[in-house]
Protein backbone atom coordinates (compact mmCIF):
# COMPACT_ATOMS: atom_id res chain seq x y z
CA UNK A 1 0.00 0.00 0.00
CA UNK A 2 1.12 3.63 -0.93
CA UNK A 3 0.61 6.66 1.03
CA UNK A 4 1.46 9.72 -0.46
CA UNK A 5 3.53 7.53 -3.00
CA UNK A 6 5.30 5.84 -0.47
CA UNK A 7 5.60 2.78 1.10
CA UNK A 8 8.27 1.18 3.64
CA UNK A 9 10.71 -0.11 0.99
CA UNK A 10 10.68 2.63 -0.67
CA UNK A 11 11.39 4.82 2.52
CA UNK A 12 13.89 2.44 3.35
CA UNK A 13 15.83 2.91 -0.01
CA UNK A 14 15.61 6.75 -0.31
CA UNK A 15 17.16 6.97 2.89
CA UNK A 16 19.30 4.30 2.32
CA UNK A 17 20.78 5.93 -0.68
CA UNK A 18 20.96 9.47 0.87
CA UNK A 19 22.48 8.64 3.57
CA UNK A 20 25.11 6.78 1.85
CA UNK A 21 25.31 9.73 -0.80
CA UNK A 22 25.87 12.25 2.74
CA UNK A 23 28.00 10.38 3.95
CA UNK A 24 30.08 10.53 1.12
CA UNK A 25 30.51 14.52 2.13
CA UNK A 26 31.08 13.95 5.78
CA UNK A 27 33.80 16.31 5.58
CA UNK A 28 31.83 19.31 4.06
CA UNK A 29 28.90 18.20 5.98
CA UNK A 30 31.38 18.44 9.24
CA UNK A 31 32.14 22.21 7.88
CA UNK A 32 29.04 23.11 7.43
CA UNK A 33 28.36 22.23 11.10
CA UNK A 34 30.84 23.96 12.31
CA UNK A 35 30.05 26.91 10.09
CA UNK A 36 27.09 27.79 12.45
CA UNK A 37 29.09 28.56 15.08
CA UNK A 38 27.28 31.92 15.08
CA UNK A 39 24.94 31.38 18.50
CA UNK A 40 27.75 30.93 20.36
CA UNK A 41 29.33 34.05 19.81
CA UNK A 42 26.50 35.53 20.32
CA UNK A 43 26.32 33.44 23.55
CA UNK A 44 29.74 35.18 24.59
CA UNK A 45 28.69 38.93 23.84
CA UNK A 46 25.14 38.51 25.67
CA UNK A 47 26.57 36.53 28.71
CA UNK A 48 28.89 39.42 29.45
CA UNK A 49 26.76 42.66 28.53
CA UNK A 50 24.60 44.64 30.06
CA UNK A 51 21.48 43.93 28.96
CA UNK A 52 22.05 40.69 29.79
CA UNK A 53 19.17 40.89 33.11
CA UNK A 54 16.29 42.08 30.63
CA UNK A 55 16.72 38.31 29.32
CA UNK A 56 14.91 36.62 32.19
CA UNK A 57 17.82 33.62 31.28
CA UNK A 58 19.75 33.63 34.16
CA UNK A 59 22.58 31.70 35.41
CA UNK A 60 23.14 28.95 33.15
CA UNK A 61 20.00 29.03 31.27
CA UNK A 62 21.64 31.49 28.61
CA UNK A 63 24.31 29.09 28.10
CA UNK A 64 21.64 26.17 27.59
CA UNK A 65 19.39 28.03 25.04
CA UNK A 66 22.59 29.32 22.79
CA UNK A 67 23.51 25.42 22.75
CA UNK A 68 19.66 24.65 22.21
CA UNK A 69 19.67 27.12 19.51
CA UNK A 70 22.50 25.82 18.01
CA UNK A 71 21.13 22.16 17.71
CA UNK A 72 17.93 23.22 16.47
CA UNK A 73 19.06 24.86 13.55
CA UNK A 74 21.66 22.52 12.93
CA UNK A 75 18.86 19.79 12.41
CA UNK A 76 16.53 22.24 10.74
CA UNK A 77 18.93 23.57 7.98
CA UNK A 78 16.81 23.59 4.68
CA UNK A 79 18.59 23.72 0.96
CA UNK A 80 15.79 22.39 -1.03
CA UNK A 81 15.61 25.57 -3.10
CA UNK A 82 19.68 25.62 -4.27
CA UNK A 83 19.09 21.71 -5.00
CA UNK A 84 16.52 21.53 -6.91
CA UNK A 85 17.46 24.85 -8.95
CA UNK A 86 20.40 22.41 -9.85
CA UNK A 87 18.14 19.77 -11.19
CA UNK A 88 16.03 22.08 -13.19
CA UNK A 89 18.60 24.08 -14.13
CA UNK A 90 20.65 20.98 -15.53
CA UNK A 91 17.54 18.70 -16.58
CA UNK A 92 17.60 16.02 -14.04
CA UNK A 93 14.17 17.06 -12.66
CA UNK A 94 12.51 15.02 -16.22
CA UNK A 95 13.63 11.93 -15.29
CA UNK A 96 11.96 12.18 -11.09
CA UNK A 97 8.98 13.89 -12.98
CA UNK A 98 8.64 10.47 -14.60
CA UNK A 99 8.61 8.84 -11.39
CA UNK A 100 5.63 7.53 -9.60
CA UNK A 101 6.97 9.90 -6.29
CA UNK A 102 6.67 13.15 -5.75
CA UNK A 103 10.26 14.41 -6.39
CA UNK A 104 9.89 16.45 -2.80
CA UNK A 105 10.10 13.32 -1.23
CA UNK A 106 13.61 12.61 -2.88
CA UNK A 107 14.83 16.00 -1.35
CA UNK A 108 13.23 15.34 1.82
CA UNK A 109 15.26 12.12 2.17
CA UNK A 110 18.07 13.97 1.20
CA UNK A 111 17.93 16.28 3.81
CA UNK A 112 17.16 13.39 6.28
CA UNK A 113 20.24 11.46 5.31
CA UNK A 114 22.54 14.53 6.08
CA UNK A 115 20.92 15.34 9.39
CA UNK A 116 21.92 11.76 10.34
CA UNK A 117 25.46 12.32 8.88
CA UNK A 118 26.02 15.89 10.68
CA UNK A 119 24.42 14.26 14.16
CA UNK A 120 27.52 12.88 15.17
CA UNK A 121 29.26 16.33 14.69
CA UNK A 122 26.57 18.15 16.16
CA UNK A 123 27.00 15.83 19.45
CA UNK A 124 30.92 16.45 19.06
CA UNK A 125 30.73 20.59 19.43
CA UNK A 126 27.81 19.51 22.01
CA UNK A 127 30.49 17.74 24.04
CA UNK A 128 33.12 20.24 23.96
CA UNK A 129 30.52 22.86 24.85
CA UNK A 130 30.12 21.01 28.12
CA UNK A 131 33.67 20.18 28.16
CA UNK A 132 34.63 24.32 28.13
CA UNK A 133 31.80 25.14 30.79
CA UNK A 134 30.69 21.82 32.69
CA UNK A 135 28.31 23.33 35.18
CA UNK A 136 25.97 24.44 32.23
CA UNK A 137 25.21 20.15 31.66
CA UNK A 138 21.72 19.28 31.29
CA UNK A 139 20.08 16.04 30.06
CA UNK A 140 16.47 16.84 29.20
CA UNK A 141 13.81 14.41 30.88
CA UNK A 142 12.50 11.85 28.03
CA UNK A 143 9.57 13.62 27.88
CA UNK A 144 11.11 16.60 27.21
CA UNK A 145 13.40 15.64 24.80
CA UNK A 146 10.52 13.88 23.31
CA UNK A 147 9.15 17.00 22.77
CA UNK A 148 12.11 18.92 21.36
CA UNK A 149 12.62 16.27 18.94
CA UNK A 150 9.06 16.93 17.87
CA UNK A 151 9.51 20.45 17.76
CA UNK A 152 12.78 20.73 15.54
CA UNK A 153 11.14 18.10 13.32
CA UNK A 154 8.10 20.59 13.07
CA UNK A 155 10.57 23.60 12.37
CA UNK A 156 12.14 21.46 9.90
CA UNK A 157 8.85 20.58 8.15
CA UNK A 158 7.91 24.87 7.99
CA UNK A 159 11.63 25.36 6.61
CA UNK A 160 11.08 22.76 4.16
CA UNK A 161 8.14 24.01 2.88
CA UNK A 162 8.26 27.42 3.00
CA UNK A 163 11.64 27.10 1.30
CA UNK A 164 9.64 24.93 -1.28
CA UNK A 165 7.04 27.16 -2.23
CA UNK A 166 10.40 29.35 -2.95
CA UNK A 167 11.51 26.74 -5.10
CA UNK A 168 8.35 26.18 -6.78
CA UNK A 169 8.87 29.53 -8.21
CA UNK A 170 11.79 28.65 -10.18
CA UNK A 171 8.69 27.19 -12.75
CA UNK A 172 8.33 30.88 -13.25
CA UNK A 173 11.02 32.87 -12.50
CA UNK A 174 15.02 32.40 -12.58
CA UNK A 175 15.33 34.81 -9.72
CA UNK A 176 13.70 32.31 -7.09
CA UNK A 177 17.03 31.66 -5.15
CA UNK A 178 17.29 35.56 -4.38
CA UNK A 179 14.01 35.63 -3.09
CA UNK A 180 15.22 32.43 -0.50
CA UNK A 181 18.36 35.06 0.53
CA UNK A 182 16.12 37.76 1.02
CA UNK A 183 13.83 35.99 3.61
CA UNK A 184 16.79 34.22 5.15
CA UNK A 185 17.78 38.19 6.28
CA UNK A 186 14.58 38.40 9.02
CA UNK A 187 14.90 34.58 9.67
CA UNK A 188 18.31 35.35 10.87
CA UNK A 189 17.19 38.35 13.29
CA UNK A 190 14.04 37.07 13.76
CA UNK A 191 14.18 33.47 14.75
CA UNK A 192 15.99 33.30 17.97
CA UNK A 193 19.31 32.32 16.66
CA UNK A 194 21.19 35.77 17.53
CA UNK A 195 18.82 36.63 20.90
CA UNK A 196 16.20 35.07 22.09
CA UNK A 197 12.87 36.49 21.72
CA UNK A 198 12.86 37.86 25.02
CA UNK A 199 15.13 40.90 24.22
CA UNK A 200 12.49 41.91 21.50
CA UNK A 201 11.37 45.56 22.29
CA UNK A 202 7.60 44.46 23.19
CA UNK A 203 6.13 45.41 19.87
CA UNK A 204 8.71 43.90 17.56
CA UNK A 205 7.97 40.40 19.80
CA UNK A 206 4.12 40.85 19.09
CA UNK A 207 4.87 41.58 15.62
CA UNK A 208 7.26 38.58 15.05
CA UNK A 209 4.94 36.41 16.27
CA UNK A 210 3.00 36.73 13.59
CA UNK A 211 5.69 35.36 11.49
CA UNK A 212 7.04 31.25 11.07
CA UNK A 213 10.05 32.67 12.12
CA UNK A 214 10.49 32.61 15.76
CA UNK A 215 8.87 28.70 15.57
CA UNK A 216 11.86 27.81 13.87
CA UNK A 217 14.29 28.38 16.41
CA UNK A 218 12.95 30.06 19.84
CA UNK A 219 10.42 27.58 20.36
CA UNK A 220 12.34 24.51 19.82
CA UNK A 221 15.09 26.16 21.44
CA UNK A 222 12.94 27.07 24.70
CA UNK A 223 11.49 23.34 25.00
CA UNK A 224 14.92 21.49 23.97
CA UNK A 225 16.64 23.70 27.15
CA UNK A 226 13.98 22.72 29.70
CA UNK A 227 12.96 25.95 29.89
CA UNK A 228 8.99 26.68 31.00
CA UNK A 229 6.73 27.48 27.07
CA UNK A 230 3.19 27.37 26.22
CA UNK A 231 3.83 24.47 24.44
CA UNK A 232 -0.39 24.65 23.30
CA UNK A 233 0.49 27.75 21.64
CA UNK A 234 4.16 26.75 20.18
CA UNK A 235 2.76 23.69 18.59
CA UNK A 236 -0.60 25.30 17.66
CA UNK A 237 1.36 27.79 15.66
CA UNK A 238 3.61 25.15 13.53
CA UNK A 239 1.13 23.26 13.14
CA UNK A 240 -1.04 25.82 11.41
CA UNK A 241 2.18 27.56 9.47
CA UNK A 242 2.37 23.79 8.11
CA UNK A 243 -1.28 23.92 7.60
CA UNK A 244 -1.31 27.28 5.47
CA UNK A 245 1.75 26.24 3.74
CA UNK A 246 1.62 22.62 2.71
CA UNK A 247 -1.41 22.72 0.13
CA UNK A 248 0.29 26.05 -0.90
CA UNK A 249 3.14 24.20 -2.12
CA UNK A 250 1.00 21.37 -3.41
CA UNK A 251 -0.96 23.24 -5.87
CA UNK A 252 1.96 25.74 -7.39
CA UNK A 253 4.10 22.74 -7.69
CA UNK A 254 1.30 21.20 -9.73
CA UNK A 255 0.77 24.38 -12.08
CA UNK A 256 4.23 24.59 -12.18
CA UNK A 257 4.83 21.40 -13.64
CA UNK A 258 1.96 22.39 -15.99
CA UNK A 259 4.35 25.10 -17.09
CA UNK A 260 7.44 23.10 -17.03
CA UNK A 261 8.75 22.38 -20.79
CA UNK A 262 12.40 21.18 -19.51
CA UNK A 263 15.33 22.28 -20.98
CA UNK A 264 15.98 24.47 -23.76
CA UNK A 265 11.89 24.49 -24.71
CA UNK B 1 54.45 46.63 -13.55
CA UNK B 2 52.58 49.30 -16.33
CA UNK B 3 51.69 45.63 -17.84
CA UNK B 4 49.85 44.33 -14.81
CA UNK B 5 47.89 48.05 -14.55
CA UNK B 6 46.48 47.74 -17.95
CA UNK B 7 45.25 43.78 -17.73
CA UNK B 8 44.07 44.84 -14.08
CA UNK B 9 42.21 47.63 -16.02
CA UNK B 10 40.70 45.58 -18.84
CA UNK B 11 39.44 42.83 -16.07
CA UNK B 12 37.53 44.98 -13.99
CA UNK B 13 35.81 46.74 -17.11
CA UNK B 14 34.69 44.04 -18.71
CA UNK B 15 33.46 42.17 -15.42
CA UNK B 16 31.49 45.82 -14.77
CA UNK B 17 30.09 45.45 -18.58
CA UNK B 18 29.49 41.44 -17.56
CA UNK B 19 27.27 43.06 -14.18
CA UNK B 20 25.71 45.50 -16.31
CA UNK B 21 23.79 42.34 -18.11
CA UNK B 22 22.10 41.53 -15.05
CA UNK B 23 20.54 44.67 -13.84
CA UNK B 24 18.02 43.55 -11.88
CA UNK B 25 20.37 41.63 -8.96
CA UNK B 26 21.96 45.24 -7.93
CA UNK B 27 18.36 45.82 -6.82
CA UNK B 28 17.94 42.62 -5.21
CA UNK B 29 21.70 42.97 -3.65
CA UNK B 30 20.55 46.48 -2.46
CA UNK B 31 17.37 45.13 -0.76
CA UNK B 32 19.61 42.66 1.00
CA UNK B 33 22.46 45.20 1.81
CA UNK B 34 19.26 47.30 3.85
CA UNK B 35 17.61 44.81 5.25
CA UNK B 36 20.38 42.88 6.69
CA UNK B 37 22.27 46.48 7.70
CA UNK B 38 18.50 47.09 9.65
CA UNK B 39 18.72 43.90 10.87
CA UNK B 40 22.31 43.99 12.45
CA UNK B 41 21.19 47.88 13.87
CA UNK B 42 18.26 46.43 15.91
CA UNK B 43 20.16 43.45 16.90
CA UNK B 44 23.00 45.99 18.37
CA UNK B 45 20.36 48.18 19.95
CA UNK B 46 18.89 45.60 21.71
CA UNK B 47 21.97 45.44 23.81
CA UNK B 48 21.68 49.20 25.11
CA UNK B 49 19.12 50.11 27.01
CA UNK B 50 19.18 53.81 29.10
CA UNK B 51 23.07 54.37 30.38
CA UNK B 52 23.89 50.69 29.03
CA UNK B 53 27.33 50.12 27.21
CA UNK B 54 28.56 47.21 25.13
CA UNK B 55 31.96 46.08 26.78
CA UNK B 56 32.40 49.84 27.74
CA UNK B 57 31.89 51.27 24.11
CA UNK B 58 28.84 53.38 23.75
CA UNK B 59 26.62 53.51 20.85
CA UNK B 60 28.10 55.97 18.76
CA UNK B 61 31.43 53.71 19.19
CA UNK B 62 29.52 50.50 18.55
CA UNK B 63 27.93 52.22 15.44
CA UNK B 64 31.66 52.64 14.19
CA UNK B 65 32.48 49.44 15.09
CA UNK B 66 29.62 48.50 13.19
CA UNK B 67 30.40 50.58 10.28
CA UNK B 68 33.81 49.14 9.49
CA UNK B 69 32.52 45.55 9.39
CA UNK B 70 29.83 46.59 7.05
CA UNK B 71 32.80 47.67 4.45
CA UNK B 72 34.75 44.73 4.92
CA UNK B 73 31.49 42.79 4.27
CA UNK B 74 31.14 44.84 1.34
CA UNK B 75 35.16 44.42 0.35
CA UNK B 76 34.16 40.82 0.73
CA UNK B 77 31.33 40.62 -1.61
CA UNK B 78 32.54 42.89 -4.05
CA UNK B 79 36.17 41.69 -4.38
CA UNK B 80 37.03 38.16 -2.39
CA UNK B 81 33.81 35.81 -2.93
CA UNK B 82 33.92 36.37 -6.65
CA UNK B 83 37.37 35.74 -7.07
CA UNK B 84 38.20 33.34 -4.42
CA UNK B 85 34.97 31.38 -4.42
CA UNK B 86 36.27 30.77 -8.32
CA UNK B 87 39.65 28.64 -6.75
CA UNK B 88 38.00 25.82 -5.49
CA UNK B 89 36.08 25.33 -8.95
CA UNK B 90 38.84 25.95 -11.27
CA UNK B 91 40.82 23.22 -9.13
CA UNK B 92 37.93 20.96 -9.39
CA UNK B 93 37.21 21.47 -13.41
CA UNK B 94 40.83 21.35 -14.14
CA UNK B 95 41.06 24.64 -15.44
CA UNK B 96 43.44 26.03 -13.09
CA UNK B 97 45.71 24.80 -15.66
CA UNK B 98 44.59 27.58 -18.11
CA UNK B 99 45.32 30.23 -15.14
CA UNK B 100 48.85 28.41 -14.36
CA UNK B 101 49.70 28.55 -18.34
CA UNK B 102 49.31 32.37 -18.79
CA UNK B 103 52.37 34.28 -19.18
CA UNK B 104 50.84 36.31 -15.75
CA UNK B 105 51.19 35.71 -12.25
CA UNK B 106 48.64 32.96 -11.50
CA UNK B 107 47.60 34.44 -7.62
CA UNK B 108 47.52 37.99 -9.43
CA UNK B 109 45.12 36.77 -12.00
CA UNK B 110 42.54 34.65 -9.37
CA UNK B 111 42.72 37.57 -6.86
CA UNK B 112 41.77 39.99 -8.99
CA UNK B 113 40.39 38.54 -12.03
CA UNK B 114 37.07 39.78 -11.31
CA UNK B 115 34.73 42.56 -9.38
CA UNK B 116 31.27 42.10 -8.02
CA UNK B 117 29.97 46.06 -8.71
CA UNK B 118 26.92 44.70 -6.61
CA UNK B 119 28.44 45.02 -3.54
CA UNK B 120 30.19 48.19 -3.92
CA UNK B 121 26.81 49.86 -2.02
CA UNK B 122 27.57 47.70 1.02
CA UNK B 123 31.08 49.72 1.13
CA UNK B 124 29.13 53.22 0.62
CA UNK B 125 26.52 52.47 3.66
CA UNK B 126 29.39 51.11 5.73
CA UNK B 127 31.51 54.34 5.12
CA UNK B 128 28.26 56.64 5.87
CA UNK B 129 27.20 54.30 9.40
CA UNK B 130 31.35 55.14 10.38
CA UNK B 131 31.05 58.95 9.27
CA UNK B 132 28.11 59.11 11.51
CA UNK B 133 28.92 57.03 14.34
CA UNK B 134 32.39 59.06 14.81
CA UNK B 135 30.64 62.03 14.29
CA UNK B 136 27.95 61.50 17.53
CA UNK B 137 30.90 59.82 19.24
CA UNK B 138 32.49 63.48 18.94
CA UNK B 139 35.42 62.36 16.87
CA UNK B 140 37.35 65.26 15.82
CA UNK B 141 38.40 64.19 12.25
CA UNK B 142 41.38 65.59 11.28
CA UNK B 143 43.66 64.98 7.82
CA UNK B 144 46.17 63.14 9.24
CA UNK B 145 43.24 61.15 11.42
CA UNK B 146 41.80 60.27 7.98
CA UNK B 147 44.70 59.09 6.34
CA UNK B 148 45.53 56.65 9.44
CA UNK B 149 41.70 55.32 9.43
CA UNK B 150 42.70 54.77 5.11
CA UNK B 151 45.85 52.80 5.83
CA UNK B 152 44.21 50.80 9.03
CA UNK B 153 41.44 49.49 6.15
CA UNK B 154 43.99 48.97 3.39
CA UNK B 155 45.77 47.12 6.40
CA UNK B 156 42.35 45.44 7.04
CA UNK B 157 41.66 44.48 3.82
CA UNK B 158 45.42 42.97 2.94
CA UNK B 159 44.50 40.52 5.98
CA UNK B 160 41.33 39.86 5.21
CA UNK B 161 42.35 39.31 1.47
CA UNK B 162 45.52 36.77 2.62
CA UNK B 163 43.31 34.91 5.76
CA UNK B 164 40.57 33.86 2.90
CA UNK B 165 43.19 33.14 0.06
CA UNK B 166 45.31 30.65 2.18
CA UNK B 167 41.70 29.12 2.76
CA UNK B 168 40.94 29.04 -0.45
CA UNK B 169 44.44 27.46 -1.52
CA UNK B 170 44.20 24.67 0.60
CA UNK B 171 41.69 23.41 -2.56
CA UNK B 172 44.88 22.35 -3.90
CA UNK B 173 44.87 19.35 -1.79
CA UNK B 174 40.93 19.16 -0.59
CA UNK B 175 39.39 20.43 -3.25
CA UNK B 176 36.23 21.22 -1.68
CA UNK B 177 37.06 23.90 0.87
CA UNK B 178 34.21 26.65 -0.34
CA UNK B 179 32.56 25.37 3.13
CA UNK B 180 35.82 26.48 5.04
CA UNK B 181 35.46 29.66 3.70
CA UNK B 182 32.15 29.57 5.05
CA UNK B 183 33.45 28.82 9.03
CA UNK B 184 35.86 31.86 8.24
CA UNK B 185 32.73 34.16 7.74
CA UNK B 186 31.00 32.48 10.48
CA UNK B 187 33.54 33.62 12.43
CA UNK B 188 34.84 37.04 10.94
CA UNK B 189 31.44 38.03 12.00
CA UNK B 190 31.94 38.43 15.26
CA UNK B 191 34.09 41.76 14.51
CA UNK B 192 30.75 43.29 14.69
CA UNK B 193 31.24 43.94 17.53
CA UNK B 194 33.92 45.43 19.78
CA UNK B 195 36.22 43.43 21.26
CA UNK B 196 36.49 44.19 24.65
CA UNK B 197 32.31 42.76 24.71
CA UNK B 198 33.81 39.12 24.34
CA UNK B 199 35.14 37.24 27.28
CA UNK B 200 38.86 37.42 27.50
CA UNK B 201 39.82 34.17 26.34
CA UNK B 202 38.14 35.14 23.13
CA UNK B 203 39.90 38.42 22.62
CA UNK B 204 43.12 37.02 22.64
CA UNK B 205 41.76 34.48 19.69
CA UNK B 206 40.24 37.52 17.66
CA UNK B 207 43.39 39.85 18.13
CA UNK B 208 46.26 37.29 17.71
CA UNK B 209 44.90 34.10 15.86
CA UNK B 210 42.40 35.13 13.97
CA UNK B 211 43.06 38.98 14.18
CA UNK B 212 39.31 39.90 13.82
CA UNK B 213 40.28 43.00 15.99
CA UNK B 214 42.61 44.48 13.36
CA UNK B 215 39.47 44.99 11.15
CA UNK B 216 37.15 46.54 13.21
CA UNK B 217 37.80 47.66 16.65
CA UNK B 218 41.75 48.29 16.46
CA UNK B 219 40.62 51.20 13.55
CA UNK B 220 37.83 52.09 15.66
CA UNK B 221 40.04 52.73 18.93
CA UNK B 222 42.29 54.94 16.85
CA UNK B 223 39.68 57.00 15.58
CA UNK B 224 38.95 57.28 18.73
CA UNK B 225 41.81 58.52 20.76
CA UNK B 226 44.26 59.43 18.29
CA UNK B 227 47.12 58.03 20.30
CA UNK B 228 47.23 54.92 17.82
CA UNK B 229 50.72 54.76 15.95
CA UNK B 230 51.97 51.54 17.31
CA UNK B 231 48.48 49.98 16.89
CA UNK B 232 48.76 51.27 13.17
CA UNK B 233 52.19 50.23 12.48
CA UNK B 234 50.93 46.70 14.87
CA UNK B 235 48.15 46.51 12.02
CA UNK B 236 50.61 47.39 8.99
CA UNK B 237 52.91 44.25 10.27
CA UNK B 238 50.30 42.01 10.41
CA UNK B 239 49.44 42.93 7.15
CA UNK B 240 52.91 42.21 5.77
CA UNK B 241 53.41 39.03 7.57
CA UNK B 242 49.75 37.77 6.36
CA UNK B 243 50.40 38.67 2.68
CA UNK B 244 54.04 36.77 2.87
CA UNK B 245 52.58 34.04 4.61
CA UNK B 246 49.26 33.92 1.54
CA UNK B 247 51.91 34.37 -1.00
CA UNK B 248 54.51 31.82 0.25
CA UNK B 249 51.99 29.41 0.64
CA UNK B 250 50.16 29.83 -2.74
CA UNK B 251 53.88 29.17 -4.25
CA UNK B 252 54.00 25.92 -2.00
CA UNK B 253 50.71 25.19 -2.97
CA UNK B 254 51.20 24.59 -6.38
CA UNK B 255 54.45 22.34 -6.33
CA UNK B 256 51.71 20.10 -5.13
CA UNK B 257 49.58 20.61 -7.99
CA UNK B 258 48.64 17.55 -10.35
CA UNK B 259 45.58 19.11 -12.22
CA UNK B 260 42.43 17.25 -12.52
CA UNK B 261 41.94 13.62 -12.72
CA UNK B 262 45.75 12.78 -12.20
Amino acid sequence: MRIFGLNRRIIRVLLGSQYAHMLEYRAEIALWALSGVLPFIMLSIWSGSEARSGLGLDGVALDRYFLSAYLVRQFSVVWVVYAFEEDALLGRLSPYLLQPLHPLWRYVAAHLGEQLTRLPFAALIAAVFFAVQPATFWLPSPGGFLLAWLATWLAFAIAFLFQSLIATLCFWSEKASALERLQFIPFVFLSGLLAPLSAFPPVVRAWAQWTPFPYLIDFPARVLAGQSVDLMAGFGAQLAWIAVLLPLVLVLWRAGVRRYSAMGA
Amino acid sequence: MGRYWRTLRRFWSTALAVQLEYQANVLIELLAVAMSLSGSLFLLSLFYGPDQTLGGWSWAQALMVQGLYTVFDGMASTWLRPNLGAIVTHVREGTLDFVLLKPIDSQFWLSLRTLSPAGLPEIGLGLGLLAWGSLQAGVVLTIPSLCIVLVMLLAGGLILYSLWFLIAATSIWFVKTWNATEVLRALLASGRYPLNAYPPALRVLFTFVLPVAFLTTIPAKVLLDSAGTPMLLAGLGLAVVFFAAARSFWLFALRFYTSASS
